[in-house]
């Protein structure tokens, strides 16, 4: 091979042909391009023309320029050139190439691995063999050289460690070495103890080269909460000068979707080695943080953590009453706000957006009955690991919930009632409470004096009353029991969260009790006695690159080991899960601190960057050719072939011939968009619009439509609501909460609704919608019990969330919210029709016809009256079907009428009338 | 010689086979002309009413309009308008130059010559005028056949390079239609159009070229050869010469437009790129003009 600095040839001898380049242009140059022959009837008006220019015979000289560099790129490419020769003094002997492969090597990986390989290259031409080890992952003894080509195949599997290596372990490898080699060592940078002593066992052996990359090492200490912020710690290997890293804080988003929550600068000072972030974060963002990571650092050490000790628990709150205008003390919910406000996140809502966002611990204050899809929903969520905290009250003692059998949510079974202690009308004292037992998760709380109970619901003795029973009144009864239901808890306090039934609520032993339940708490890290014999499943761990994985089938960790924070083979870092918490094993501990390596003067230290051997024989070919291709285009331009009547068809040619690309595929056509229901929405809300459920039957169907067309006529003539064209919805696909008012006709034949329908039927009847539920049979079996669309109808409201229901009363505001009616008559005229139960404490004040029903809509009037028949017109307003007969058939009609108009009335303004009732108080206030 | 009947019959057919779509495509284009009835808006003889006049004593009894007269005292008679045939004599270019076409999408010269010419025969024919070749090939008649007549013998190509105009045989005071590219010699034209106005003869010089004829869209290294191939000019870069080209040729137009004037015909220049029917417009309407 010669060499010209750079760049060497192959074959040299070939660069003598550049001598015939000369010629080679005098000969090009004589030549001019072939002319054409072309018909022309004109000719005869050209005859006697000469050319002005008499050079152009001659090929222009960038032509030749063009082709004398074609030619020079062939010669000079098959002569064979390479970049960046690599004449490397050989060495002798075998060599033994050394990896740390450790959590620090991974930030440039790749180029470690082309450094190996390039190693190993050139033993491999030079006919040393060689041996690969990586000090993470030592084989049992001495290195065994092989073929180096052999060996290189292993290079692409090597994977770098998350951890540090075993001190011991390198020990016991440094002595089992024997024979003569030389050494390559490829260092992470990162200082260690061990290393001394291997440098001196490879020195024995040979002579050592070290190879460093340049790049620094950052590294994060785990987190640390202090003073409602969270401090970070990070590290770098080698000092200089300042620097700024940025950290990210990386959670999920509340989608579930993981991303950077939060992103800071942390500025090294200059020669300093660590550095210091305090990140003060709203809770919810700070409980949704997994961990911390340098940004654009791929390396185990660059990412920390978090375990619990960030978090705080989010609680959901449910109560029975919701609806109740009480005292704020009375608020079934209020002490335990106030208990658990300072030390965990509260989350309000209806039960099922609750569960949407997958809180710790959700407490149901004195709630009785849950509809089956979202005690469904709830239990799912309690056997993932959920905690349920329930307590009792009246209306828990009052209702039949595990009664008879135990409700899955509840931890025993109920007696009827309850009882009362220490009341006027009872014998007793209230009840003091019993010290704790030893496995109660309460033991050891003091119990304060006043704390009495007056009430509590009581548990069914039962065999396993007993295990389930953490806590006790001073007679034995039970006060707080709990079962373990999957992953998750139950616990059922059997006295109210408020102050009416006990005064616990009022103590301090309330909120120590709470805590003791894990519904709020912030864990520090337990001490290794209390990690003694204790079991660790990894959860997610890291791998070397700072990538979280999933732990798979790994080995659990004992409570000693993992106390000792310090990540090895058998304790990858991660986050371990115990029984109750779960704590987070990061690459650095507390402790921990990074220096840059020191090697001795007499070892060379080589950067990581490597020039490789780069043939240039294709590129100067592919050159040759591309101007050979321009020289074709030229040539055609300069014989006028690329003009004229063919020019279009030879420039196409030469063009798809340069290309070397048939034409491509046709792009796929373009999905068409699925319908966005923008139209839907924007008809169905910018006028009240009356909506019928779609049964599938279409006669059913028709007739909803035609009634509500004629209930929207006549609501438009006669009162200030104008309904724009009805419309017919399907509860599966369509948005309910556009419409005020559904009329669902119930036919025999119906589908039920899915789940996801139930689901938005649900969120419609709790958010103020009103279904009109109708047989259409008259209610012939009285209560809708029996008839096939009466049995449909109990079918489909199973899964619905509808209240109590009673025959309207006389006083119910469904009576005058725009007629006085008494009778609800539609093609039938039966007086059963249901709606929402009136608040059992109802009364009617004094003077007044009406009791104070100051609730909300009814969501649900069921009947079988087939009122759609009796409102149904066609588009000139005649009714399409008879009713009853003559003049009353008539009257009922009108009645009907009425009715439809009173419905709407009452969805729309809702207890507007029955505030009537109030009218005497203002006047009398307003001094009249 | 058993061949002789065949090559003969074969050659017929050959010759015969553009025939129809020749005649075809002339009575299409002739179709988009309406022609005007052909009158002198004057008595004289003719077939139509003109006019009613009281009868003089040269005129004979017969001719005395019996149900006019009849109507009044006088006697009348009835005047025709008069109504006289032309001669129109036609001359195509049948040389090999009229068969260029610069591109596969354009007709030839010598196919647009011949419907404009044929298409111009047929709306003459119509219109009771007598129309023939020039040089004695088909003297001037009335009636559809010799429409047909005049497409056989334009059908023939001739082989030699360039055509010039025939005015031999040529009627006194008839009209004359000559459809050339005129890039042949242009004394012959010159002969021709003083032979023609010797006679009183007028008519139409209609120039048909190509549009790579006006443009000359070449460039390079370039030999060009006359259709026959017996002309040829070489040039090394044919983009120099085509401001020498076009200066020619728009000489040649003037000279052509020159003659034309002097000798009191029309001229005209017809591309294969335009529509024909534009052309055969312009050519009805110079037939029409009244000297």
């Amino acid at each position: 091979m010669w060499s010209l600095d750079p760049i060497a040839f192959g074959a040299p001898w070939l660069l003598l042909g550049l001598i015939a380049l000369p010629i080679l242009w005098l000969l090009l140059r004589a030549v001019p391009p072939a002319p054409l022959r072309r018909r022309f009837p004109g000719v005869t008006l050209l005859l006697g023309l000469s050319d002005d220019e008499s050079q152009t015979d001659r090929t222009p000289w960038w032509l030749l320029l063009l082709r004398m560099l074609a030619v020079a790129a062939v010669i000079t490419g098959f002569a064979g050139p390479v970049l960046n020769p690599q004449d490397d003094q050989p060495g002798s002997g075998p060599l033994l190439v050394l990896v740390d492969g450790t959590w620090a090597d991974a930030r440039d990986w790749p180029r470690r691995l082309d450094r190996i390989e390039a190693a190993l290259d050139n033993a491999a031409s030079d006919g040393r063999p060689a041996a690969l080890v990586q000090l993470t992952d030592l084989p049992a003894e001495g290195p065994v050289f092989q073929d180096a080509q052999a060996v290189a195949q292993g290079v692409a599997g090597l994977v770098p460690r998350p951890h540090d290596p075993d001190p011991a372990a390198i020990a016991a490898w440094a002595a089992t070495l024997s024979g003569d080699f030389d050494t390559f060592w490829l260092s992470d940078g990162v200082s260690r103890d061990s290393r001394a002593v291997l440098l001196a066992a490879l020195e024995n052996r040979g002579s050592v080269r070290i190879f460093e990359s340049p790049r620094p090492v950052f590294a994060l200490k785990p987190p640390r909460y202090e003073d409602g912020a969270i401090s970070i710690e990070a590290l770098r290997a080698q000092t200089g000068p300042d620097t700024e890293i940025r950290v990210d804080a990386i959670g999920l988003d509340p989608a579930g979707v993981e991303r950077r929550l939060a992103s800071e600068g942390v500025i090294f000072e200059p020669d300093a080695k660590a550095a210091t972030l305090d990140l003060s974060l709203p809770p919810e963002l700070r409980n949704r943080i997994t961990r911390f990571e340098v940004q654009g650092l791929s390396s185990a050490g660059a990412v920390a953590l978090t375990d619990d000790a960030l978090k705080r628990r989010e609680v959901a709150l449910l109560s029975g009453g919701n609806d109740r205008e009480g005292l704020e003390l009375l608020d079934p919910l209020h002490y335990l706000r106030q208990a658990l406000t300072p030390s965990a996140d509260l989350v309000d809502g209806t039960l099922s957006d609750v569960l949407l966002a997958n809180p710790d611990v959700i407490i149901l204050a004195d709630v009785a009955t849950l509809s089956e899809l979202e005690s469904q929903d709830l239990q799912t969520w309690v056997e993932a690991g959920g905690l349920l905290v329930r307590f009792a009250g009246p209306r828990l003692a009052a209702s039949d919930v595990s009664r008879d059998a135990e409700d899955p949510l509840m931890p025993v079974r109920l007696r009827v009632g309850g009882r009362s202690i220490g009341g006027a009308m009872s014998w007793g004292e209230p009840k003091a409470l019993a010290p704790f037992d030893a496995d109660s998760p309460f033991f050891g709380l003091a119990i304060p004096d006043d704390v009495a109970v007056n009430a509590q619901v009581i548990a069914q003795p039962d065999p396993t009353l007993a295990d389930r029973v953490i806590a006790g009144l001073a007679d034995g009864t039970p006060l707080v029991t709990r079962k373990d239901t999957g992953q998750g808890r139950i616990v059922l306090f059997h006295v109210t969260a408020n102050a009416e039934w006990s005064t616990l609520p009022l103590s301090g032993l309330f909120v120590q009790m709470l805590e003791r339940l894990a519904v709020s708490t912030r864990p520090a890290m337990p001490d290794m006695e209390a990690m003694e014999g204790t079991s660790w499943m990894p959860e997610d761990v890291l791998d070397a690159f700072g990538v979280l994985q999933d732990a798979g089938a790994l080995p659990g960790v004992d409570g000693a080991r993992l106390a000792q924070m310090t990540p090895a083979a058998d304790m990858p870092p991660g986050l371990y899960a115990g029984e109750d918490r779960r704590i987070a094993v990061n690459v650095l501990n507390a402790d921990s601190t990074l220096s840059a390596t020191a090697w001795p003067a007499r070892i060379p230290v080589e950067g990581l960057d490597v020039v490789r051997e780069t043939p240039l024989k294709g590129w100067l070919l592919g050159a040759a050719l591309v101007l050979l291709m321009l020289d074709i285009l030229a040539a055609l331009a300069l014989s006028g072939r690329l003009r004229g009547p063919r020019a279009g068809v030879t420039a196409a040619i030469v063009v798809l011939a340069m290309a070397g690309l048939p034409t491509p595929p046709q792009a796929q056509e373009a999905e068409s968009p699925a319908p966005v229901p923008e139209e839907f929405a924007v008809a169905a809300t910018s006028n009240v619009v009356l909506a019928y459920v779609q049964t599938g039957n279409p006669r059913v169907d028709e007739m909803s439509e035609a009634g509500l067309y004629g209930l929207s006529n006549i609501l438009f003539q006669r009162t200030s609501i104008e309904p724009a064209m009805p419309m017919g919805i399907d509860p599966e696909t369509d948005e309910l909460a556009f419409f005020p008012f559904l009329y669902w006709p119930v036919t025999a034949d119906q589908d039920l609704p899915s789940r996801e329908a139930y689901a938005k039927l649900n969120r419609y009847l709790r958010s103020g919608g009103m279904i009109l539920f109708d047989t259409r049979d008259a209610d012939l079996a009285r209560f809708g019990s029996s008839s096939p669309e009466g049995q449909r109808l109990q079918a489909i409201a199973r899964g619905l969330d509808i209240p109590p229901l009673e025959p309207i009363p006389q006083d119910h505001v469904l009576t005058r919210t725009f007629y006085l009616l008494q009778d609800f008559p539609g093609r039938h005229a039966s007086r059963d029709v249901w709606v929402e139960a009136a608040p059992a404490d109802a009364q009617a004040a004094e003077g007044m016809p009406f009791r104070d029903l100051n609730d909300g809509v009814t969501p649900v009037v069921i009947g079988g009256n087939d009122w759609a028949a009796a409102w149904a017109t066609d588009e000139t307003g005649n009714p399409l079907v008879p009713i009853g007969r003559g003049m009353a058939g008539e009257r009922q009609r009108e009645i009907a009428m009425r009715f439809g108009v009173n419905l709407i009335m009452h969805v729309l303004t809702g207890n507007y009338k029955s505030d009537q009732v109030h009218v005497p108080a203002l006047l009398d206030r307003l001094g009249q | 010689m058993t061949e002789r009947p065949l090559t003969l019959r074969s050659g017929a057919e050959a010759l015969a086979a553009p025939l129809p779509p020749l005649l075809a495509e002339a009575e299409h284009l002739a179709t988009t002309v309406i022609v005007g009835d052909h009158g002198r808006r004057r008595a004289g003889l003719g077939d139509t009413f003109w006019q009613y006049r009281p009868a003089q004593y040269h005129d004979e009894r017969r001719h005395i309009d019996w149900r006019r007269s009849a109507k009044s005292d006088n006697q009348f008679v009835q005047d025709k308008e008069w109504q006289i045939a032309q001669s129109v004599q036609v001359w195509v270019d049948q040389s090999a130059s009229m068969s260029y076409a610069s591109r596969d999408d354009l007709p030839s010269k010598a196919d647009r010559a011949r419907v404009l010419a044929l298409a111009s025969a047929i709306l003459l024919l119509r219109g009771g005028e007598r129309v023939g070749l020039t040089g004695g090939l088909l003297p001037p008649k009335r009636g559809e056949a010799q429409a047909a007549q005049m497409a056989a013998l334009l059908s023939e190509d001739h082989t030699d390079d360039f055509g010039a105009p025939v005015a031999d045989g040529m009627l006194h005071h008839s009209r004359a239609v000559f459809v050339s590219d005129f890039l042949g010699d242009i004394d012959a034209v010159e002969r021709a159009l003083s032979e023609a106005a010797d006679r009183d003869i007028r008519g139409a010089l209609v120039q048909v070229l190509d549009p790579a004829e006006e443009a000359f869209p070449f460039d390079g290294r370039t030999i060009f050869e006359s259709m026959t191939g017996a002309m040829r000019h070489e040039t090394l870069k044919a983009a120099d010469l085509r401001d020498r080209y076009l200066d020619r040729l728009a000489r040649r137009k003037d000279r052509l437009a020159e003659l034309a004037r002097l000798s009191g015909w029309q001229f005209h220049t017809h591309h294969t790129g335009d529509s024909a029917s534009a052309a055969l417009l312009w050519l009805y309407s110079a037939l029409e003009r009244r000297s």
